[in-house]
């Protein structure tokens, strides 16, 4: 190898309080290449890329940009030696078009005023040669996730830069997104760019990389290149174990229906288009049933759970072992034993700063032994707490650290555990494994298949297919606010999943 | 699976270790809270040394007064009758902020309570317990009215409380004045200029527990301060004001009702502030009339935010405010203006504001470094 490494980290060390640490990182990214860094969740990846980001200072360690030893303070440092990054959750104002978006914080200006024609030339000229195809005048608002990711990576490279972290870029598109995606990846490589690629899914690094980085507990523990690993060899490498795997089931789906949902529909009071965001949507869960929601973010999933919760006004039925909860206010529906975990663990189910056996308390004050008369019975709410934690694996010093202590994939231990301890009869989990490792990743699906034999009807949804079909019993797939299609898990696959998901149907012409 | 019989069984030394542990943390935490409060209470008094040094009165002369007034009992129990009126207002503002609503209105609110008291006081006739119980359960009800518009308001319409308190208490004052003015000016025939209230009879005073020096009305702020520990830190009710304020959308999702939780706080917050004003009512003045305190609202949202919101820190904040207050007349006659009284107050609070945000973020940053150091060893062992 005669040329010099686009970027290349030595021995880097990065200690963090709560998360794991990365240590003896040693990575080297050849220029023009795709190089993915695979490794399971918390395993550091981010931790890794953040330190080349310049977002934090590593506590040893070098970092090489294109042959020059560098030591980044700031993002902006990072982004002056050509680095850029597109973030996992995507930071674009809404009410802006994409131009505008772009040049937000980087304006060419005229003295005081706002050169949009230069703008507009200059963005023009990358995105022709980046391939990327996009009207520059529509506003953000209305773009689907796909473009919307484009527009990041037009912001970076307006930006100047020639080396592109993309954190976790596919988690939030459908396999035929993933697909362009690539397209432009390769496309951007081929004008010159580095692309460093993180994932943990072994199929899509296998297909697009030209070098892969494997990293676990914080530790690069091999380079590897495409052609001469296999998936479940890669797999192995990433987690050190096998992967988890679907069983079977061998209870039976019960008789009785837990939840119905009749012809739900929930407008958007927020905007003046009535577009609803849950529109006529039906369907049932049996005890002893977990049916799987598919459905790319926002296209009602969401709003759907809170109107079964009773947190939005909706129109229609929803039933809870037959009756009809429309009047109840949300607590009452709890009471009968509707359980959540939630989407966004940080906004609806947590209080970062209190203790975490009050935030076990949060969703269960109502349990007659946490309380009498109105007080609160600490010891008990304590006791319940310590069980829950060590029934879950998390991973904590004890019950009364505040929240924020603890890592997110804990934070998500605690919620799953908090729920799953309450004697649900009826559970809306929303992504429940969502930033947990492999390890807890199977303790919670076999949580989640213990309670389902146990009678326990699930509402699933998760943007992990694999997950969504190693559980379900039978899959919905929800598009633009409506249920879109109703399929049987062993007979479908992520593409399949995927077609549908963008409101397609397989056989149609795309 | 393995994960299922994991469940660890603690014997009992490591428990009892455990147990001492979160006492020291606790202390700690309680000391770290405290400190935090005297150093910015220090800086304070090193920044007011400082601006009587340029305006060429001597500090050594401030602290020698002080120090005299803290050592002297009738100044001793004229810092307990100043603190009491203090305390009841900052439990009442305290409550409020346990749910991130802000009472800027305790002002408004306690003289609500406090008109209405003495109006409703003097036409009644009831044996004497009876008759201060009566007149301190209509500044309650008065003074929850006042505060349950602003809460109205927020849970209908949206309105911040911040800026309806602020009007709430610009309209209590001439709304006092009106209902005074035409209504419940007492004339006693004497062609007296002393214009007031009918006066409450004796029954309904309270009565001093030193002789013109201490009113027993103190009992009332040490009550409030009970109640508030035991509503906010050891009731159901108060968990879940305590959760809608840390996460309002985590406790709506967990079913607790927002708006019913805004409501009942706004309410129980200005039931406490119709309390503030009956020291004077009760103990001294016995009537109502232009000469009544103000600022006690507002007094009692520094010394909450002094207290961070805390009893035993309320109550320790607001002592001091009463100090610094019974300071002022001594001052005076050494010829330091009573201003530097305010202006020492006003510096304590900023420096309060900035202290506990630096050491805030600090023990933050130490409490989850020291978990995760202890996760470490623990997994280690």
């Amino acid at each position: 190898m005669s040329e010099t490494p686009a970027v290349e980290l030595i021995d880097i060390e990065k200690r963090f309080p709560g998360v794991i640490a990365n240590r003896d990182v040693n990575l080297l990214v050849r220029p023009q290449t795709i190089h993915a860094i695979i490794g399971e969740n918390g395993a550091g990846k981010s931790t890794l890329m953040k330190t080349l980001y310049g977002m934090h200072i590593p506590e040893k360690g070098q970092v090489i940009v294109n042959g020059v030893e560098q030591s980044f303070s700031s993002p902006s440092d990072a982004i002056d030696a050509g680095i850029g990054m597109v973030h996992q959750h995507f930071m674009l104002a809404d009410n802006f078009t994409v131009l505008e978006n772009i040049i937000l914080g980087a304006e060419p200006t005229n003295g005081l005023i706002l050169d949009m024609k230069e703008a507009r030339r200059r963005l023009d000229e990358i995105a022709t040669t980046a391939g990327i195809d996009i009207d520059l005048d529509v506003f953000v608002s209305e773009m689907g996730v796909g473009q919307r990711q484009r527009v990041e990576i037009l912001k970076v490279l307006y930006r100047g830069a020639n080396i592109l972290i993309l954190d976790e870029p596919t988690a939030v598109l459908v396999p035929q997104e993933v697909d362009e995606l690539f397209v432009n990846l390769r496309q951007l490589v081929s004008d010159g760019a580095t692309v460093i690629f993180i994932s943990h899914k072994l199929d899509e690094v296998l297909a697009v990389s030209d070098d892969i980085t494997v990293i676990r507990k914080g530790t690069t523990v091999a380079t590897v290149q495409p052609g001469d690993v296999s998936q479940s060899e890669l797999g192995e490498l990433m987690v050190g174990d096998a992967l988890p795997s679907a069983e079977p089931r061998t209870t039976a789906i019960g008789e009785t229906t837990r939840l119905e949902v009749d012809s739900v529909t929930v407008m958007n009071h927020g905007t003046s288009t009535s577009k609803p965001l849950v529109s006529n949507a039906s369907l049932v869960v049996h005890s002893g049933e977990i049916v799987g929601v598919a459905g790319v973010e926002g296209n009602g999933q969401f709003e759907l759970c809170q109107a079964i919760l009773g947190l939005v006004d909706y129109s229609g039925t929803v039933r809870l072992d037959g009756q009809d909860v429309g009047s109840m206010p949300t607590r009452d529906r709890l009471e009968t034993g509707l359980r959540y975990i939630p989407f966004d663990r940080h906004a609806e189910g947590l209080m970062l700063e209190a203790p975490l056996w009050e935030n076990l308390l949060l969703t269960r004050d109502e349990e007659p032994r946490f309380g009498s008369r109105g007080f609160i019975k600490q010891a008990n709410v304590r006791k319940a707490t310590r069980e829950t934690i060590a029934k879950f694996g998390v991973a904590t010093p004890d019950e009364i650290v505040p929240a924020y202590a603890l890592s997110g994939g804990n934070q998500q231990k605690l919620i799953v555990g908090r729920e799953l301890d309450s004697n649900p009869r009826v559970l809306i989990a929303a992504h429940p494994t969502r930033g947990v490792d492999v390890g807890a990743q199977a303790t919670i699906w076999h949580h989640l298949r213990d309670e389902r034999d146990a009678g326990l009807a699930v509402l699933l949804i998760t943007a992990d297919l694999e997950e969504l079909l190693a559980l379900s019993d039978r899959v919905i797939v929800m598009f633009d606010g409506l249920v879109h299609a109703e399929l049987d898990p062993a007979r479908a696959t992520p593409e399949i999943l995927g077609v549908y998901m963008t409101g397609g149907r397989p056989g149609e012409a795309a | 699976m393995s994960v299922m019989e994991d469940v660890r069984t603690d014997d009992s030394a490591e428990q009892a270790g455990r147990a001492a542990r979160r006492r020291r943390e606790r202390i700690e935490a309680g000391l770290v809270t405290a400190g935090s409060s005297i150093a910015a209470v220090l800086i304070a008094l090193a920044l007011s040394a400082l601006l009587l040094l340029v305006t060429g009165k001597s500090p050594g002369d401030v602290v020698s007064t002080m120090i005299e007034v803290a050592t002297t009992s009738r100044f001793q129990y004229e810092t307990v009758e100043r603190a009491v009126p203090f305390i009841i207002s900052a439990v009442a503002f305290a409550i409020a902020a346990k749910m991130n609503l802000f009472n800027i209105g305790v002002e408004g609110q306690y003289l609500f309570g406090m008109f209405w008291a003495a109006v409703a006081g003097a036409y009644v006739d009831l044996p004497a317990p009876l008759h201060v119980v009566f007149i301190l359960l209509v500044a309650m009800v008065a003074g929850a009215f006042w505060a349950g518009i602003a809460g109205y308001l927020k849970v209908r319409l949206n309105v911040s409380e911040i800026i309806s308190t602020i009007m709430l208490n610009a309209i209590a004052l001439q709304l006092i004045d009106w209902m005074f003015n035409d209504f419940f000016r007492f004339d006693p025939g004497t062609g007296s200029l002393d214009v007031r209230t009918k006066p409450i009879p004796p029954s309904g005073w309270t009565p001093d527990f030193v002789d013109g020096r201490l009113n027993s009305y103190f009992l009332v702020a040490v009550a409030v301060c009970v109640a508030y520990h035991v509503l906010v830190n050891k009731s159901r009710f108060g968990f879940r004001l305590r959760a809608s304020g840390f996460n309002p959308m985590a406790a709506s999702t967990s079913g607790i009702n927002s708006k019913k939780m805004v409501m009942v706080a706004m309410l129980i917050s200005g039931a406490v502030a119709g309390l503030a004003g009956l020291q004077y009512l009760l103990g001294e003045a016995h009537s109502y009339g232009p000469a009544r305190p103000s600022n006690y609202g507002f007094a009692g949202l520094s010394v909450a935010l002094l207290g961070r919101n805390n009893p035993i820190g309320i109550i320790l904040a607001g002592l001091l405010f009463g100090f610094l207050d019974a300071s002022a007349g001594p001052l005076q006659l050494d010829d330091i203006p009573r201003s530097i009284v305010s202006v020492i107050q006003g510096i304590t609070l900023f420096s309060v504001v900035i202290v506990n945000g630096i050491v805030s973020r600090w023990y933050t940053k130490l409490t989850t470094e020291r978990a995760a150091a202890r996760l470490t060893t623990e997994v280690a062992a």
